[in-house]
């Protein structure tokens, strides 16, 4: 038994470990792909990205082995301390860091650079992690939450200050953590609807809307859950019912004004399905939501019709612009538009290895780096997009499912802490691409080019593996 | 502390959710939102038109007549344009500023992301120096065009010339894109789809700043530019230079046909212009001076302007009298001065003499002969009758056609028929009385010089004609068809044997009308004409072809408003003749004398 808690080969969790390299190997092939240029062909060439990426992988390999050597408790006893560090780094990088990309962000050491924000998440997720399950935190105690809200909000505000409010938005995400570990559920709600509206008032289409109302409905339900079996079939048929209306406002022209037509239809069942909902629960909750969500639906449909009906056509074409819609395919929405076309344009199977048209003559901007996707959509079509989106999301439940076995709770919070960064970080990076998210230049998790990021999750993730090794350890 | 363990629940349904609906829009943009993929071939595919050189065109000797000549476009990608050193371009091209942003405005009108024409036919001397700079224009790039070159400098008439084309064109025929040149008159329009050849494509794929990248599925798509077809003019260049040079300052035509062939030898409109000032930079600037000029430089008076004929049509008149039977060849009229005036001549006896001297009095009883033959009581009824019998001959003499020759723009003229009269002064109230000027070729006729020419060929070739054409041979095959059937007319040929003696007389004997196309050793066979103008000075006509038997050349010399056939028209025509046959003038006073002299009329002299 002992010999068996020991083993950390036998306890390490391989089938994440086979997708964290499935992951890296078919981001590297891609960074080759997306910037291989037929006089540098040679996959070895160090001169060239895809060179440096495998010294990086190479590197990572290094750094998992002694992220697992270190004996797990020092992960959580020096996590104040790494706190700090990755504080003062924040800070230093704003007086010596170089800005690139208008964000003041990387340290540059010789000619290697590195993005102390990256590891900061590793540093910020172990501290949160501590000092949730810290005997003092209380979340019924004033001083807890408040120092709660600093330990989050100060690394926050530093990278703010740097302009690289993609990185910063990316600390959101630990609403999730928060929520796991028994966060007020309206206070949830309210997080989630601020990421929600933020993301709306950057592009604020029907789509988006049907989707806010789904996500919203999801929630909602997950909040009064029951075990009522009424209410779940009334929960899936609407969840199917949501689904058919994307389907529809995307794929048909069967109504005149098909939109308001949806939208009215949309808003109606919702209401019918909370009212029945709340017949059977009798939960004043529920009523409140159900007033919120029509309010916002309405709210924003009209907004859509004043738009569409109110404005003159040269004023729509003005605030289309500035929210970097399609109006100017050359403009503002340029990056979105052209990454749009190169996933588009791969089809069911995609153009194959290395036949990318749009993505290799650089009509995709940052195609190495942020839009990596778009090679990926490309050269290897939906069905090449559908096996990554997949592998993340496996990745993703399977960090939930294992941090939920955990008997720390240091452990399970930084687990979820790991799954909530990841989340955002794909769920963004992936929108963005096909123009569902606002454009935030954060990198795709072992995809994407660069020595920080791909370190920095590597390390994220393996802390947490070591973790999982040693979790037999851990006596209750 | 209470239970949340539940909540993982919702978090997996949230993430499982936001990835479903990434799944769903990704299955939308790559399965069934086709317009993304005609945008992205767009965007990374460019294709390059490779144009044709245009077809060149010699005369019946081979000389060349048109070729063509590199030109440099300067297109803009107002997209890629980035800051550059906008003076130095400005220097290069010697254009303002104020013109650089002209053009530039113009260019992002037209398209941000397409090239569009910045500079058009930057000149060979500019290309070499704006070449050595193009690194530092990005956005610019240079599209090789070729312009015509008129090495000649002759024949801008029947050459035409080359533009861009218009809208009209552009929508019915999707060959050209806007920019394209197309023949836009003569030879270079009628035949277009011989010279121009056809445009080659080449495919490439492009990155964002246009750059090209590499040959598209390895020249797969791509096709070769087919060259234009070279053509072979019937036109004798040297012939038409010494036309052209003769009617300097003059304004008229002259139209040499060899009556065996139809060919056309050369085909004079004066005042003529350089075919090498509608090319280029300055075509625009030189064709407005060319229209507003007041002697119509622009127009081709050889096919397009029709005149009285004058006393050339008394032959016509002759041959129609004969065939009818109306007139026989010794038939004899009294210079009756009364009906018609007359200048003063030996007695005509004979339709030869007749010819000889150009009696007026004698072709007006010929007319009437033909058009009041008795049928009906009525002066009236049977003017009617006469006269469209009469036209019905007139016609097949191959008048009030308008022949295919190679050029746009022939004009078929008017022959006066009943219905003309009809229409003019009511039916049954004209008769001969109203109409008798024709006999003479006054009154309503109109006729090209190059229906003179050929019914003159007629003459010479004793009764038939091939149509007169301008083209020879395309890219070295003859060219067939109509051009090479012989048309008969319905007349004896002893009628134009005698026709024929009539003109010999005319040039070469006592009080003959056309003594000035008189040359010593080759007979010609020639008529004078004098057509009355009512705007000023008569208009000096003169027919003619040579040598009488096995004629080599039948020739139609008009000069407008220069007074007495015989006087202008016929010398022209003798030195033609004799240029063309025995390839050089024995006159050389003569040839001085004429091309020196200044025919234009005072009212257009004076209004330029």
């Amino acid at each position: 038994m002992l010999n068996k808690r020991g083993n950390i080969l036998i306890n390490l969790d391989w089938i994440t470990i086979a997708i964290y390299f499935i992951l890296v190997f078919l981001g590297w092939i891609n960074i080759y792909s997306a910037v291989y240029d037929e006089n540098h062909s040679n996959i070895f060439d160090f001169s060239q990205r895809y060179g440096k990426q495998l010294v990086w992988i190479g590197a990572s390999i290094f750094i998992i082995f002694i992220v697992l050597i270190i004996d797990s408790k020092f992960y959580s006893a020096f996590a104040y301390p790494f706190y700090g560090v990755g504080i003062l780094l924040l800070v230093l990088v704003l007086f010596l860091g170089i800005e690139v990309n208008s964000s003041r962000s990387w340290f540059e050491i010789g000619s290697f650079r590195m993005q102390p924000v990256e590891f900061t998440k590793i540093t910020i997720c172990l501290a949160l992690a501590q000092f949730l399950s810290s005997l003092s935190f209380s979340w019924e105690k004033p001083k807890s939450i408040l120092i709660l809200f600093m330990l989050l909000t100060l690394p926050v505000l530093l990278i703010f200050v740097q302009n690289d409010t993609g990185s910063a938005l990316v600390f959101f995400s630990f609403v999730f953590v928060l929520y796991r570990e028994g966060l007020n559920k309206v206070l949830f709600i309210t997080s989630f609807a601020l990421i929600a509206l933020f993301i709306l008032a950057l592009v604020t289409n029907l789509e988006v809307l049907v989707i806010t109302i789904l996500l919203a409905s999801v929630v909602g339900y997950l909040l009064t859950s029951s075990r009522n079996i009424k209410s779940q079939i009334i929960f899936y048929s609407f969840l199917l019912y949501a689904s058919v209306s994307i389907v529809l406002i995307n794929y048909t022209d069967i109504f005149l004004n098909k939109e308001i037509v949806l939208i009215l239809i949309n808003v109606g069942v919702v209401a019918l399905q909370m009212l029945i909902m709340y017949l059977i629960k009798r939960s004043k909750t529920l009523i409140l939501f159900a007033i919120l969500l029509i309010g916002v639906s309405g709210f924003v449909f009209s907004v859509d019709y004043l738009f569409y009906n109110v404005l003159q056509i040269h004023q729509q074409n003005r605030i289309n612009e500035l929210l970097g819609k399609n109006a100017d395919p050359l403009g503002v929405g340029y990056n979105v538009n052209q990454s749009r076309i190169a996933i588009g344009s791969g089809g069911l199977t995609g153009k194959g290895f290395l036949q990318g048209t749009q993505t290799k003559y650089n009509f995709v901007p940052e195609q190495s780096t942020d839009f990596i996707f778009c090679t990926i959509g490309e050269e290897w079509g939906f069905i090449g997009t559908s096996i990554v989106l997949f592998l993340f999301l496996f990745l993703i439940i399977r960090i939930v499912m294992l941090s939920e076995r955990q008997r720390s709770k240091f452990s399970r919070i930084y687990g979820y802490g790991v799954a909530s960064i990841l989340f955002f970080h794909v769920a963004v990076n992936i929108g963005m691409t096909i123009g569902l998210a606002p454009v935030i230049g954060i990198p795709l998790p072992f995809f994407s080019y660069g020595g920080s990021s791909l370190w920095a999750f590597t390390i994220l993730l393996f802390i947490f593996l070591k973790l999982d090794a040693d979790r037999l350890q851990i006596f209750r | 502390m209470k239970k949340t363990g539940e909540r993982k629940y919702a978090i997996i349904g949230i993430v499982l959710v936001l990835f479903i609906i990434i799944w769903i829009k990704l299955f939308n943009l790559q399965i069934l939102d086709i317009s993304l993929k005609i945008s992205s071939d767009n965007n990374s595919q460019r294709k390059l038109v490779i144009y044709p050189s245009r077809g060149l065109i010699y005369d019946r000797n081979g000389v060349l007549l048109v070729s063509n000549e590199a030109a440099y476009d300067l297109m803009l990608i107002p997209m890629n344009m980035k800051e550059f050193d906008t003076l130095s371009l400005c220097l290069d091209l010697s254009i303002s500023i104020e013109s650089f942003y002209n053009r530039l405005n113009y260019c992002r009108e037209y398209s941000r992301y397409r090239p569009s024409l910045f500079f058009k036919q930057v000149t060979a001397q500019q290309y070499a120096i704006l070449q050595e700079h193009m690194y530092k224009y990005p956005g610019f790039l240079v599209q090789n065009r070729t312009l015509r070159r008129y090495k000649e400098g002759i024949a801008a008439h029947i050459l035409g010339d080359v533009g861009e084309v218009n809208l009209e064109i552009l929508e019915t025929d999707s060959y050209y894109t806007g920019g394209d040149y197309t023949g836009k008159s003569g030879v270079e329009k009628y035949y277009e789809k011989d010279l121009r050849g056809k445009k080659g494509i080449k495919v490439y794929l492009v990155d964002v700043f246009s750059n090209i990248k590499d040959s598209y599925m390895n020249g797969k798509y791509d096709t070769l530019p087919e060259p234009g077809k070279d053509l072979t003019l019937t036109i004798d260049a040297e012939l038409q230079r010494y036309g052209e040079y003769l009617m300097k300052n003059k304004i008229g035509s002259i139209v040499a046909i060899e009556p065996a062939s139809g060919e056309i030898l050369s085909l004079v409109s004066s005042p003529s212009y350089d075919p090498q000032l509608l090319v280029g930079r300055n075509r625009g600037n030189n064709y407005d001076s060319l229209i507003n000029e007041k002697s119509r430089p622009l127009i081709n008076r050889a096919i397009s302007s029709t005149y009285p004929p004058g006393s050339i049509f008394k032959l016509a008149i002759a041959i129609i009298g004969l065939q009818e039977g109306v007139l026989k060849p010794h038939t004899s009229y009294p210079c009756d001065k009364s009906t018609v005036g007359c200048h003063g001549h030996p007695p005509a006896n004979g339709v030869a003499k007749a010819i000889q001297y150009s009696c007026n009095p004698y072709f007006y009883f010929v007319f009437k002969t033909l058009v009041q033959r008795g049928i009906e009581k009525s002066i009236f009824r049977d003017s009617r009758i006469g006269l469209n019998m009469w036209k019905d001959k007139i016609v097949a003499l191959g008048f009030d056609r308008a022949y295919d020759i190679g050029i746009p723009g022939v004009n078929k003229g008017q022959i006066p028929g009943s219905d003309f009269y009809d229409k003019l002064y009511g039916k049954h109230r004209w008769a001969f009385s109203t109409i008798y000027s024709l006999g003479i070729g006054q009154g309503e006729l109109l006729i090209s010089p190059l229906q003179m020419s050929n019914f003159c060929a007629i003459i010479a070739n004793r009764g038939f004609y091939y149509n007169p054409h301008i083209v020879k041979k395309i890219d070295g095959d003859l060219v067939k068809g109509t051009n090479t059937q012989k048309v008969f007319t319905p007349f004896d040929k002893n009628y134009f044997e005698l026709v024929a003696n009539g003109m010999e007389n005319v040039v070469n004997e006592e009080f003959g009308t056309g003594y000035y196309a008189r040359i010593n050793n080759i007979r010609v066979c020639g008529k004078t004409g004098t057509a009355e103008n009512p705007h000023g000075e008569d208009h000096s006509i003169f027919v003619a072809f040579a040598p009488k038997d096995q004629p080599q050349i039948a020739i139609a010399v008009y000069v407008e408003n220069a007074g007495f056939g015989g006087v202008w028209a016929a010398p022209i025509a003798r030195l033609m003749i004799e240029h063309y046959i025995n390839g050089e003038v024995s006159d050389k006073k003569l040839e001085k004398r004429i091309a020196e002299e200044n025919l234009i009329s005072e009212k257009i002299k004076n209004a330029e």
